[in-house]
């Protein structure tokens, strides 16, 4: 091809060398805050009302918070102080506000119940953990047991019985949180698959139960737990004031637990209960191997979301005069030993910071699981 | 291949292997133990109660209450009956659970859209905001807005003053009362003569569009007429509604509309939590809308506002209503709540005051629920009407 390398005269015969990037192209703050705060004059305008927003009440509270709040000292430097959180009060009431009134040498106890329960929720929701099934079993069927012995007190056991009027704070609220979960999700499923049953007289009950409960105020449901439950049964057979709750609370969260159980059903094709009704296996050994285990790992993060709205619901038995977390800090802030300008803010603080550190924590995980399910059905 | 053949179908066994004997045989097992439960305990109550001396009528409806209730729509005073009292904590559940949905549902749409705005700090800040407010109860919020922002606010006599004759003390917002002289109903007619004009225009604006693909200034001709006419009946009418500044006297104030610490934090703290959920609902069916319809949209020269309001909004809420029922009803369940912090609500009446007083547990609480109930049927009735209008028309 002799010709074609003769240089033409139109034809460059050096390189260009190569352009700059075009601007906004490159990343770098100046782009990305071009393109993500100051895009167009309005949203501008927005970006700087809302950090002026954002600043303003960040500065609030961490002045509140941290900066101006009583660190040390007692009750006197607090009320001098009318602009910050007063840490000395929480600091002195800390104990109270975990365990109540519970006698201070049996503390131990409950500090035992709590780390079990702890170990066991972590092993059995840490997705790489192994024998989680293990973990299920103990928390759902030994834990209970366990932890009524530790936290009550069995007599020849050389634990002695701490009544329930003595228990309050943090103790509470985990315990109902933990009675709610353990029998709701049995009594759920229960409910479910009631619901989802071909005998219409079960399926009948089922729906009524689960409509009624999830109809009315949990409100309402402790009241009835509490006025009515001693009328329903003999004297002798009262129910301990403590317990009313924790019955109405396992009922109250299986009817919401019994739904978000269904939707898991529901996902399931149909063609997995066909193949084990092919396969002759049994009603209950289909829903035990088969159903069950697929329907309910779907609806992990569902469950999750629901417990957190349990543990939130928690906070409403102060109603029928048990003192849970909630209500011993509204105990706390109104000690008048302690009355100061800033004593109930500092309280509502801290319950705050308590509630948000465990529902946050809890929905975290849940997102999380999400995402992992969402991988897995991918793959 | 004779001998795989099933049995004739004629030799029925009543066997627990057939699956419908089986069937027969577990219900009636569950009625008889549901049956006995029942029986047991209403036997069991009638006769507690019987021992007890409390009342299984309801006679007690129509007795004296004898209590007084601070915030009421409906006439009541401490000798109106127990059943007067009743439809208090009903019309006041409705007024603040009615109030709360819509400054809700207002919220949540605007968080839930500002969480998805492509300007970083908003979209931040209304994440924080979900994130903050969904993971604290409710009635630790309900508690904070009553005992930590309204009640230390200035006594009466200190009181905030805004201007236009309000003031914001620890016993409430006071508004100037309106007073209604002769001749009011006209302006009333008026507005409401305004309001049926601006439907009427806005009908005539939407077909004349689709006709001809003109548009109408809709928004400014109905402010004007809203506005405007009822202004000048006003006028006309020799201006016969004014409005009465409250007075200090003493130690409260006299004359003006109380809006109550108790109410308030209520509405605030139910709108604030509940408008979190609604928030992640919008956010959710927002992002369900495929991005090629707001894309679509664009190209088509849509500015952003009215592609969110026309196209992407309209496609979303067949996502968004149901869940949405979910919400307006743990709202209404949640504004129980009010028994906490004194707001007298169904709950603070009749199941907390009325059940005290008159011992009729079992009367009260089966009225409470049936109450809520009712509430909740209606609501889902109301808004699967609404997801109905709302729903894909299938071809």
């Amino acid at each position: 091809m002799s010709d074609q390398s003769m240089h033409s005269p139109v034809v460059s015969s050096a390189l260009i060398p190569a352009m700059a990037p075009p601007a906004d192209v490159w990343p770098g703050p100046v782009t990305w805050m071009k393109k993500n705060l100051f895009s167009t004059p309005s949203s501008g305008a927005l970006t700087i009302c809302f950090i002026l927003l954002a600043v303003w009440l960040l500065q609030h509270f961490l002045s509140f918070a941290i900066f101006n709040a009583v660190w040390s000292g007692g009750r006197d430097s607090c009320r001098a102080n009318g602009e910050g959180a007063c840490w000395p009060f929480i600091a002195e009431k800390f104990d109270y506000l975990r365990y109540g009134a519970y006698p201070v040498s049996e503390r131990w106890r409950v500090d035992l119940a709590e780390a079990l329960a702890a170990i066991l929720i972590v092993w059995f929701l840490w997705t790489k953990a192994p024998r989680r099934k293990v973990a299920a079993l103990l928390f759902f069927l030994v834990y209970p047991v366990a932890a009524f012995v530790l936290v009550r007190g069995v007599a020849f056991l050389n634990l002695p019985v701490i009544d329930t009027t003595l228990w309050g704070g943090l103790l509470i609220t985990l315990l109902m949180s933990i009675v709610g979960i353990v029998f709701s999700l049995p009594i759920g499923v229960i409910l479910a698959l009631g619901r989802r049953s071909e005998l219409p007289f079960v399926k009948a009950v089922c729906v009524t139960f689960i409509e009624v409960v999830r109809g009315v105020p949990f409100i309402t449901v402790l009241f009835m737990a509490n006025f009515m439950m001693p009328l329903f049964v003999p004297d002798y057979l009262t129910p301990d004031r403590l317990l009313r709750p924790l019955i109405a609370i396992a009922l109250f969260s299986s009817a919401y637990m019994a739904e978000v159980v269904r939707a898991g059903l529901q996902a399931i094709p149909k063609s997995q209960y066909e193949a084990a009704n092919a396969l002759g296996i049994s009603y209950f050994s289909m829903m035990r191997l088969i159903v069950l285990p697929q329907a309910l790992t779907i609806v992990i993060p569902s469950i999750v979301s629901t417990f957190i709205g349990l543990f939130k619901d928690t906070t409403l038995v102060a109603i029928v005069g048990i003192a849970d977390f909630l209500r011993a800090v509204e105990t706390a802030r109104v000690d008048p030993s302690w009355a100061g300008p800033t004593i109930s803010s500092t309280g509502y603080l801290f319950a705050g910071l308590v509630y948000w550190g465990f529902c946050f924590g809890m929905s975290r995980y849940s997102q999380s699981m999400e995402r992992q399910l969402a991988r897995g059905h991918k793959s | 291949m004779s001998d795989l053949s099933l049995p004739a179908p004629s030799r029925r066994s009543l066997s627990l292997h057939d699956t419908k004997v089986r069937g027969v045989f577990y219900q009636l097992l569950l009625a008889g133990c549901l049956l006995a439960l029942a029986l047991g305990i209403g036997m069991q109550t009638a006769s507690n109660m019987r021992v007890r001396g409390i009342p299984l009528s309801l006679d007690f409806w129509g007795e004296a209450a004898g209590f007084d209730i601070n915030q009421t729509l409906i006439p009541y005073d401490a000798l109106s009956t127990y059943g007067q009292a009743f439809w208090v904590g009903v019309v006041n559940t409705l007024y603040v659970s009615f109030l709360a949905i819509l400054l809700a549902t207002l919220l949540g749409f605007v968080i839930g859209v500002a969480r998805l705005s492509p300007n970083w700090i908003v979209s931040k800040v209304a994440t924080a905001y979900v994130e903050l407010v969904r993971n604290v109860p409710l009635l630790l919020q309900l508690l904070f807005w009553y005992n930590a922002v309204l009640k230390p606010l200035p006594s009466p006599k200190a009181s905030i003053a805004i201007p236009g004759g309000i003031y914001l003390n620890n016993r409430g917002l006071i508004i100037p009362e309106i007073h209604l002289h002769p001749g009011a109903g006209l302006v009333g007619l008026a507005f409401v003569a305004a309001i049926s004009c601006c439907v009427a225009f806005w009908f005539r604006a939407r077909s004349v569009q689709r006709r001809t693909g003109k548009q109408l200034p809709v928004l400014l001709v109905s402010l004007a007429t809203l506005i405007g006419f009822p202004l000048v009946v006003f006028l006309a009418a020799g201006e016969p509604v004014s409005f009465v500044a409250p007075q200090l006297r003493g130690f409260n104030f006299q004359g003006g509309h109380q809006l109550y610490p108790e109410f308030a934090a209520l509405l605030i703290g139910l709108s604030v939590y509940t408008g979190s959920y609604i928030a992640e609902i919008v956010r959710s069916g927002i992002q369900a809308v495929p991005k090629g319809q707001s894309e679509a949209a664009y190209a088509l020269g849509l500015a952003p506002g009215k592609t969110l309001r026309l196209v992407v909004v309209p496609q979303a809420l067949r996502i968004i209503i149901p869940p949405l029922t979910s919400q307006y009803l743990n709202l209404i369940k949640n504004s129980s709540l009010a028994v906490f912090i004194g707001y007298p609500d169904l709950v603070q009446i009749f199941a907390g005051t009325v059940l005290n007083q008159t011992g009729a547990a079992v009367q009260v609480m089966a009225i409470t629920l049936s109450v809520y109930l009712v509430i909740s049927l209606a609501t889902s009735l109301a808004m699967n009407a609404c997801n109905r209008h709302f729903a894909i028309v299938e071809r």
